[in-house]
């Protein structure tokens, strides 16, 4: 089933990447081709196999660790300054964006 | 030549160094001048002299003190998908164009633990994403055998850089193939270890059941060198996971494969994957890789046919897995704690989406966009479980002929030498195709590497290394290193150097040294 250029938009949409009227139409083409390529995954009979996420399953047991729900750094005013330095807007050590709640 | 190379791989660069024959700053100070003389070949992205030259001082303090790391002096460098406090991390994409870490990797920690003096960050594919470094925000690095040709990728400065002989080892990232694939074309050797055995943690993610951390260098010896340090359990890092590192198993099997004298590989058995020689391969590819197989064959190990049924089929596996993981990683892309925002915007939607719009280059929207449609409603079960069973499938092939058959697996690792720059740029899907042979193991999570093994045929092509593909059961690597190592003790692809360009370079008045 072939994309047509609502689809595009909606899934433009979804991965919040702003495109153009001509860089959608060039989009549907080239999700259209990449469709046509791993449509063939359809035609494997896979009833029965549980799906793979981790791949060292196929190995043993995988046990995902999970850590102390803590505070693992150590706060300074040092370290809060070299996270914000990457932010493309900040103020008071406070990262900005444009008005979220009326 | 550079300064480091004249020393013998990194064993004797180490040795040299503990013996004050060279001093870390010498090295470095000469890699500093290498590095820079080859501006050519783009495979460097950031360079920072006073950094390097401040790690370089702190080995020589470490080996005149008698505290010498495994790699105190040696000169390396990072993909650029590797986070550092000192040097800008750009993962070659727009989007992170002046981003400076506040932390480094955890592979880039464990190498400066280890003493090794970095020259900088090395070029790749934007978030790994490609086979031709083409992707690059950057430009693509150019193959140091051929300018006209891609080095491969994503790792593809790594790569350039070794052939170059501007550093020792460089760091890379394989996620369908990106550690095996540049290290093949530009004939230098190159492994990716079993998932979870290095660290994730400081590493740009793109599809995070799948990308793992290996080394690119001269040898098998210097591989093994480099991934001891690199390699090891990190809590940070959620699918990292203990286990005794490459050395004893390269220990274990190197003392099998040297008592055994003239055939020293007797009792080894390699399987062939018809797959892997089917209509796709090149002629010439093929030729030197069944030249090499004849080689093993000559060292005493056997050659079994073995069949990977689906090897096919992993391409649409991986390109709806891969996509959709990065669709998924990249989300943190917003334009709100770091990297590029658009300068114009309405609302807090239109800032993210104009931000992702400037920020990401085309391949990067196209997986984007495909990964999360995979996702979207309706279609998770049909695409990407789908997809994960089928992940399950090719897994089992492997462990079925690891179970029965064969110690190692070998084959090509791309069907044909590099490309010319530029080609297959109206086909994105194309570069997709020739993964063919790299991909099933990525899915599977098993080691593999690439070691050099001749080259094409005719008047281009002949000039355009190819690389043998040796595929390993979990946690084996020990293994491929050792048998890696017979291969390169009575073969010389693996020495072969590319002609340094002589005329106008900034490097020619500076070689007198």
């Amino acid at each position: 089933m072939a994309l047509n250029e609502q689809d595009v938009a909606r899934i433009a949409r979804l991965a919040r990447i702003d495109l153009t009227p001509e860089r959608r139409e060039r989009a549907r083409q080239e999700l259209n081709g990449i469709l046509g390529l791993i449509e063939r995954l359809q035609a494997v009979d896979t009833q029965g196999v549980e799906p793979m996420a981790h791949p060292l399953s196929a190995h043993e047991e995988v046990v995902l660790r999970l850590r102390e729900d803590e505070v693992t750094e150590t706060p300074s005013e040092t370290r809060r300054a070299e996270l914000m330095a990457n932010a493309p807007a900040a103020r008071d050590g406070l990262f900005l964006v444009p008005k979220v709640i009326e | 030549m550079t300064l480091h190379e004249t020393f013998g791989g990194i064993a004797g660069l180490r040795a040299a160094l503990d013996q004050r024959r060279v001093s870390a700053v010498e090295l470095a100070q000469d890699a500093l001048r290498a590095v820079a003389g080859r501006a050519d070949l783009n495979a460097f992205l950031h360079v920072e002299p006073e950094l390097t030259l401040a790690q370089a001082r702190a080995a020589d303090a470490r080996i005149a003190a008698g505290q010498a790391g495994p790699l105190s002096g040696v000169p390396i460098a990072h993909k650029d998908v590797f986070v550092t406090r000192g040097w800008r991390t750009t993962a070659g994409s727009r989007m992170l164009a002046d981003y400076v870490s506040p932390y480094d990797a955890a592979v880039v920690e464990r190498l400066e633990r280890a003493g090794a003096v970095s020259l900088g960050k090395l070029n790749c594919d934007e978030f790994a994403m490609g086979s031709g470094d083409e992707n690059s925000a950057s430009g693509p690095a150019r193959n140091p055998w051929d300018p006209a040709a891609v080095p491969g990728g994503s790792s593809g400065g790594s790569a350039a850089a070794v052939a170059a002989g501007l550093v020792a080892a460089a760091t890379g990232t394989d996620t369908g193939g990106s550690v095996r694939q540049p290290a093949a074309l530009c004939g230098v050797s190159g492994i990716k270890p079993t998932y979870g055995s290095v660290s994730r943690f400081g590493m740009v993610a793109f599809g995070s059941s799948l990308d793992q951390a290996g080394p690119l260098a001269r040898s098998a010896s210097d591989l093994l060198a480099v991934l001891e340090p690199m390699a090891g359990f990190d809590e940070r890092d959620a699918t990292s996971r203990p286990f005794e590192g490459p050395r004893p198993g390269y220990e274990r099997a190197a003392q099998a494969y040297a008592q055994a004298g003239a055939r020293p590989l007797e009792g080894l058995r390699i399987g062939v994957p018809r797959e892997y020689f089917g209509n796709g391969l090149a002629a010439d590819v093929g030729a030197a890789v069944q030249a090499a197989l004849a080689e093993f064959e000559k060292l005493g190990a056997r050659r079994v046919e073995i069949s990977l049924p689906r090897t096919e089929l992993a391409i649409p596996a991986y390109y709806v897995i891969a996509p959709a993981e990065a669709s998924s990683n990249l989300a943190r892309y917003d334009g709100v704690r770091y990297g590029h925002r658009a300068a114009e915007y309405g609302d807090m939607i239109e800032m993210v989406s104009r931000t992702r719009a400037e920020g990401f280059g085309p391949e990067v929207q196209r997986r984007v966009l495909i990964g999360t449609y995979v996702l979207s409603h309706g279609y998770y079960d049909a695409y990407y479980l789908q997809a994960q069973r089928l992940r399950r499938l090719i897994a089992e092939d492997f462990q079925r002929a690891f179970a029965g058959q064969c110690d190692v697996i070998m084959g090509p690792v791309a069907p044909t030498v590099a490309r010319n720059l530029g080609e297959n740029r109206e086909d994105p899907t194309a570069d997709w195709l020739a993964d063919v042979y790299t991909l099933g193991v990525s899915l599977a999570g098993l080691p593999a590497m690439s070691v050099p093994c001749g080259f094409g045929s005719g008047p281009v092509n002949g000039r355009r290394p190819v690389g043998l593909q040796i595929v390993g059961n979990y946690f084996d690597e020990g293994r491929l290193l050792a048998v890696a190592e017979r291969y390169q003790a009575v073969t010389d692809w693996h020495a072969r150097r590319p002609e340094t360009p002589r005329c106008g370079g900034p490097s020619s008045d500076m070689e007198s040294r």
